[in-house]
């Protein structure tokens, strides 16, 4: 383990070169490295990705946070230059808006139809008021039923 | 309220399929340019050519096309001999060599000929930054005015050329008065 710890060291040391005086930037890096998204190969985030573009976007975020620019900064500054699609937190503009708001509305649809369909059935059952003459019929039918079915239980 | 049972399904899958067969046509990698209809940006760089040389935004005053291009890209070897071509037809095109290594570049240059009126040298890819670029080759097509007017990414093919690049070059240089 002795032997193994100041390898591990290093290896880290080789992955993680962008070093901060505040601890606050050193978060900030990391979220936007997580939340910028290489344009280059599309699935993955700039932490993620080995491309050159990659690393480029991450040598000039680290220059800017250094240079004391926010967070906010930077991402509009990514999005300047690369379009909406190098964030993985799409602002709201009149293109996002199905994307933003479509689950919600369709939602909001589903929950209208099952209300309108709920007081639908309601409405039917109410409607359906038996009179007493009619209880009667169908409680000696139900009667009748019963005796056959137990007649032919009995026959088996 | 029968009619709903059918109706709605239906109208949904019409609505889907329009949008999916819609999204057949787009292909993901070919993203819209963020500095569409805005001037280049400001950038400092060395010619290729001749190191002491500098070339900055003043110098892009189209109608150009600025052409991104390294030669560690296999398509931008494809792409050279329609872009000699185009410099034969009298389209000015300047070179931007995209992160990569000077002698290489001249080298290839030599090899293959040079369409290019000049070279910007971006070593690091800093206006290669500044200006969105996600891969060699990409086109940009800048008018009189010194303001993007269009981007195209991958190869500048024959029938690239024909089917709508050629209309986009005219309406700049009409408008330049080249």
């Amino acid at each position: 383990m002795a032997v193994l710890l100041p390898l591990s060291v290093t290896a880290y040391a080789a992955i993680d070169v962008y070093e901060f005086d505040d601890p606050q930037q050193t978060e900030d890096f990391h979220v936007l490295m997580q939340e910028l998204r290489c344009p280059k190969c599309q699935n993955q985030n700039i932490a993620d990705s080995n491309a050159g573009l990659a690393k480029d976007i991450k040598d000039r975020a680290y220059k800017l946070l250094r240079e004391g620019r926010s967070k906010e900064d930077i991402t509009a500054y990514m999005v300047e230059r690369y379009g909406d699609f190098i964030t993985y937190r799409p602002p709201v503009t009149k293109n996002t808006w199905v994307l933003w708001f479509g689950p919600f509305v369709l939602l909001l649809m589903v929950v209208v139809t099952l209300v309108v369909r709920k007081r639908a059935s309601v409405k039917l059952s109410s409607q359906h008021d038996v009179t007493t003459d009619q209880k009667q019929r169908v409680e000696a039918l139900l009667k009748q039923y019963g005796q056959q079915k137990d007649e032919k239980e009995d026959s088996k | 309220m029968k009619w709903m049972r059918f109706g709605i399904p239906l109208m949904l899958f019409v609505v889907m399929a329009a949008f999916l067969a819609k999204g057949l046509e787009n292909d993901p990698r070919h993203l819209p340019s963020a500095r569409l209809d805005q001037k280049v940006p400001a950038f400092s760089l060395p010619s290729l050519i001749d190191a002491t040389t500098i070339i900055t935004q003043q110098d892009l005053k189209g109608p150009m096309l600025l052409n991104v291009w390294a030669t560690w890209c296999p398509s931008c070897r494809v792409e050279h001999p329609m872009l000699i071509e185009l410099a034969k037809q009298g389209v000015n095109i300047i070179g931007l060599d995209y992160k990569d290594e000077r002698p290489d570049a001249l080298a290839y240059l030599q090899k293959f000929h040079n369409p290019y009126s000049a070279v910007i040298f971006d070593e690091k890819g800093d206006l290669g930054l500044d200006l969105g670029v996600y891969g060699a080759p990409e086109t940009y097509f800048i008018d009189a005015a010194g303001v993007i007017r269009h981007r195209h990414v991958g190869i500048v093919s024959e029938r690239a050329w024909k089917n709508s690049l050629s209309a986009i070059w005219a309406s700049i240089s009409d408008g330049g008065g080249a």
